[in-house]
């Protein structure tokens, strides 16, 4: 299991203050507070309809805050207290901090119409300013490091699930982001290739310092992986701790019952 | 048919008529040879010259309404469907005349590059926000994540995929918009039809023109059909 010690003391890269998220009238998340390190791994676990998704499509931006505040290196991302009043902050402040941030879907989302390599330069070009030869360069890099190095042409409808996940690891990890959505980024793959994808973002964990902020069912990856492991239920974090402490002696009772269920499942 | 002919000939009155006087034949090839030529010329300078330019403007127009309602705030975003919705509920008929009456110093030939063009682009709005509606939101969402700048998500994402489904469809409106040039007598303007017509008006034979006009339509329509297919293949990528 890692540690991590250095992060302590400096800016959280993440931080929740009070998140409150609606749907209409129907509230996921409620009173949300946490914050993540910089360079740390943390896990949310909780059963279905806890919030897990919604928690990362709020750091994304692809949802409405409804109340409360997110912070990115301590920079507001949606909204903002000015003047005592909770105000949003304008789109251009939001973009910018937005670029720090990529996601992994579940559905994998590239581009149909693009090719592999023209999915993973898009961005980079045009959105931070890179050369296309640079782009393609470090495009090709990440390619050998995702196991698709021949790939680069293809069109993702002429891949593998497996491999079209690896692509869109790949091509978040194009935008050099500082933090790493992954959600549930191998439930819709087929079972012998889940462990391809997971080994990759061990490797990306194991050589790089993004934080990570991940959505997982498969327990091992997220023991081997995490810092710490966050267990979100009825939109409140009831318990955060250290993998170790998590899997094996969790203090919350419904930790206890969520997790027998689950690892009593596989 | 005959007074329409009647009045056709008082307005223009420009046709090469031959001179056959007879009205017992029912088809006669050499009338029909000699008045080809005449029912090409209309054909080019007004039946397609109209359809072309009047479909690169619904092309255009049709699209760029599409994402201005998409984008626009909420009122703004409103006015202009309303708008649209008011052009493509009238009849091109009434919006030719009214042009063609109330703006008396315009060209017809303006005129009638304008209606067509605007007419048929509220169609196309149409046609490409059900296209633009197919694009599933993960590819939206992936834009957002990857913090690309509006032009870009447009014209390299949502349009791209957007058109694949809208192609067939656009087609079928030039193909319509070709069918609807007949209505230019309104305005005087002397297409296909209106030439046929008035080469009735003049010597009482109609099959020969009529059934020319038809078959004109017909292949034009054809090769527009197989113009819109190699496009589709085009523009279409691997699913
Ligand atoms: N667009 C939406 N409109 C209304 N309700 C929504 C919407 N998206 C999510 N919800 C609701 O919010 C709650 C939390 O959803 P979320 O997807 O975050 O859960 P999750 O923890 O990711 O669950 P799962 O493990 O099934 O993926 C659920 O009750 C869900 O029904
Ligand atoms: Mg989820």
């Amino acid at each position: 299991m890692p540690t991590n010690t250095e992060h302590q003391q400096t800016q959280p890269v993440i931080e929740f203050q009070d998140v409150e998220k609606r749907y209409g009238n129907k509230t996921v998340l409620n009173d949300l507070s946490f914050k993540i390190e910089r360079g740390e791994r943390v896990t949310l676990i909780g059963p279905s309809g806890s919030g897990k998704t919604t928690v990362l499509r709020l750091v994304m931006t692809l949802e409405e805050l409804t109340g409360g505040y997110v912070f990115i290196d301590g920079k507001p991302l949606a909204y903002e207290q000015r003047g005592g009043k909770r105000l949003p902050v304008s789109k251009r402040d939001q973009k910018q901090l937005r670029t720090r941030i990529g996601m992994v879907f579940q559905h994998f989302n590239l581009f149909p119409n693009m090719t592999v390599i023209e999915n993973m330069i898009e961005a980079p070009v045009h959105v931070l300013g890179k050369s296309k030869a640079e782009a393609t360069a470090r495009a090709h890099e990440l390619l050998a490091q995702v196991g698709l190095p021949d790939k680069a042409d293809a069109h993702p409808s002429s891949l593998s699930g497996g491999q079209q996940q690896r692509v869109a690891i790949a091509r978040a990890l194009a935008m050099d982001p500082e933090i790493l959505l992954l959600d549930e980024v191998t439930s819709a793959l087929d079972p012998e290739v889940v462990g391809d994808v997971l080994q990759i973002l061990r490797d990306v964990a194991a050589t790089t310092n993004v934080t990570m902020l991940i959505v997982t069912h498969e327990m091992s990856f997220a023991r081997d992986v995490s810092h710490r492991v966050m267990m979100l239920d009825g939109g409140k974090i009831i318990e955060s701790d250290d993998p170790e402490t998590i899997f094996t002696k969790p203090n919350n009772e419904r930790t206890q019952q969520f997790l027998s269920a689950v690892l009593g499942n596989d | 048919m005959n007074t329409l002919a009647m009045l056709t000939s008082t307005v223009a009155g420009t046709v090469d008529v031959p001179d056959i006087d007879d009205t017992t034949s029912y088809w006669r090839w050499d009338f029909a040879w000699e008045v080809l030529p005449e029912m090409l010329r209309s054909f080019f300078q007004v039946t397609l010259l109209v359809t072309v330019v009047g479909t690169l403007i619904a092309v255009v127009l049709g699209l760029a309404l599409a994402i201005l309602i998409r984008v626009l705030p909420r009122p703004l975003a409103w006015i202009i469907t309303w708008i649209a919705n008011f052009i493509r509920m009238t009849p091109i008929v009434v919006q030719l005349l009214v042009l063609f009456y109330g703006f008396v110093w315009m060209e017809p030939m303006t005129i009638a590059l304008l209606v067509y063009g605007i007419h048929y682009s509220t169609y196309m709005s149409e046609v490409y926000r059900a296209g633009i509606d197919s694009v599933p939101t993960g590819q939206w969402e992936a834009t957002t994540a990857l913090s690309m700048p509006a032009t870009r998500v447009w014209s390299r994402v949502i349009i791209p995929q957007a058109l694949r489904s809208t192609v067939p469809s656009l087609g079928n409106y030039a193909i319509s918009m070709f069918k609807d040039t007949p209505f230019l007598i309104a305005i005087s303007v002397m297409e296909m039809v209106t030439t046929a017509l008035e080469i009735g008006g003049f010597t009482y034979r109609y099959i020969e023109t009529i059934t020319i006009a038809g078959l004109i339509f017909l292949v034009a329509s054809y090769l527009t059909a197989v113009l819109v297919n190699r496009l589709e293949k085009r523009l279409a990528y691997q699913h």
